[in-house]
């Protein structure tokens, strides 16, 4: 009311306070905020893409891809945290072709023995390579060269590059890979599960299938004590 | 020494740098968060180092719940729940499902955001009240044994609405860390019965995993 009096008459002017009570708003305002942190969730979860093979019977048996046996390692996941793997082609009536491993980042653990695998067969004049290694360095090759000029590697580019490194094709060259084949059982949790697809990201592995279990390999994994 | 007078005190304290902060909090939850999702089960994803992010629509979420039985320890009969993110396609995929609701009865199926009922017993529950629901809606489930005479699952036929309302639908499996393998494989292998073999696997950024991948 006082500067409506003093705007008239041509007297002194006043100086007016204009004090706006924020207290109300400033109430509201919390409460809205406590309606937005209860009510929300902040991250959005994260995926992962996974192509399972198909199931259709129709399929020639030449369309399929036969990975070379000395490049193949098979992980069979079991109840609790118990793993095992297999070098090579499977054999099933040798126990000892199943080895333990282990989740933890030891030299036990499922990512040294996938990222130590060697590959290839002397006796057909392939050599021996570790995949994981060459893959490792042409990553790292490829992370430096983004660090120095980040806008030759926008994400697109970047990930189809890691794409062909992870299908083999490092500088033009094809380099040796190596195939996994996990088969979860029935009993494995859905984490390790996921454990191990993200063990197939950090060691670089672009050809890994999910597959079942057949009668052998539960045979086998009951010569271990596993109930498959 | 002469009489103090007691001034009054103004007690009147400036709000404004308050409501400025305030406001401040309020556009940055408002911006960057996204509603929870009503969910009849409670289901813990796995962490992993995966950063890919799902996709932002046409997605069908598969709710595979982690059953316990009554130890505590999953029973491997996981029960599934479905939900779409696009209601106006949801009525729709239940209108493609073969079964008749009344529009009362419809409205309430796509204002729920998660379904998980046998078709059979669908229409009953949908006349519930919304309090009943949410206490029957946990113990059901969208079954995944075939019937007899019938060529798909339920479980098949509602994927197969979906993708018959939205050809490029995109189907997202949710699953609980400690939910066994034998659950998942059960909807893996349904999904690959029907052809539709890519889909994602939702999972939480795990940092501390992550971290270690990178020092290796």
């Amino acid at each position: 009311m006082e500067m409506m009096d003093t705007g008239k008459g041509g007297g002194k002017q006043k100086k007016m306070t204009v004090r706006v009570d924020f207290t109300p708003m400033v109430d509201m305002l919390m409460l809205l905020i406590t309606f937005f942190m209860l009510c929300t969730s902040l991250s959005k979860p994260s995926t992962m893409e996974l192509t399972m093979p198909s199931n259709d019977k129709t399929q020639k048996e030449d369309q399929k891809n036969e990975a070379k046996e000395s490049h193949s390692i098979t992980i069979y996941i079991a109840d609790g945290d118990k793993i095992f793997y297999g070098n090579g082609k499977p054999e099933y009536d040798n126990a000892n072709w199943l080895k333990p491993a282990d989740w933890s980042n030891t030299s036990k653990g499922i990512r040294y023995v996938l990222q130590h695998k060697q590959v290839g067969d002397p006796s057909t004049g392939e050599a021996i390579s570790i995949p994981y290694k060459d893959m490792d360095i042409a990553v790292k090759q490829l992370n430096r060269k983004k660090a120095e000029n980040p806008k030759a590697y926008p994400d697109s580019i970047y990930q189809a590059e890691i794409a062909s490194i992870k299908g083999g094709m490092i500088d033009g060259k094809k380099v040796s890979t190596m195939t996994v084949i996990i088969k979860p059982t029935d009993h494995a949790s859905y984490r390790h599960l996921v454990d191990i697809l993200d063990e197939m990201q950090i060691s670089y592995i672009g050809t890994y299938v999910i597959d079942k279990l057949t009668d052998q390999d539960k045979a086998l994994l009951a010569k271990k004590g596993i109930k498959a | 020494m002469g009489k103090v007078k007691v001034k009054k005190n103004d007690t009147f304290i400036d709000m404004t740098p308050m409501s400025d902060v305030m406001t401040l909090l309020l556009t940055f939850f408002m911006l960057t968060s996204t509603f929870v999702k009503n969910e009849p089960v409670k289901v813990n994803t796995p962490g992993s180092v995966s950063e890919t992010k799902v996709p932002e629509n046409g997605v069908l979420t598969i709710l595979v719940s982690p059953e316990k039985g009554p130890t505590g320890k999953p029973t491997g009969e996981g029960q599934v729940f479905m939900s779409y993110d696009n209601t106006n396609e949801l009525g729709q995929i239940v209108g493609n499902m073969g079964i008749t609701l009344t529009p009362a009865q419809k409205k309430t199926f796509v204002a729920e955001s998660t379904f998980g009922t046998p078709l059979d017993k669908l229409a009953a529950y949908l006349s519930k009240p919304a309090a009943e629901r949410s206490k029957e809606l946990p113990k059901m489930g969208i079954p995944l044994d075939s019937i007899q005479g019938q060529e798909m699952t339920e479980f098949q036929q509602w994927v197969n609405a979906a993708r018959q309302v939205n050809p490029k639908v995109r189907l997202a499996i949710k699953s609980d860390a400690d939910s066994p393998y034998g659950t998942v494989k059960k909807v893996m292998s349904e999904l690959q019965d029907m052809d539709e073999s890519h889909y994602y696997m939702i999972t939480q950024l795990d940092a501390k995993k992550a971290a270690q991948a990178a020092n290796k």
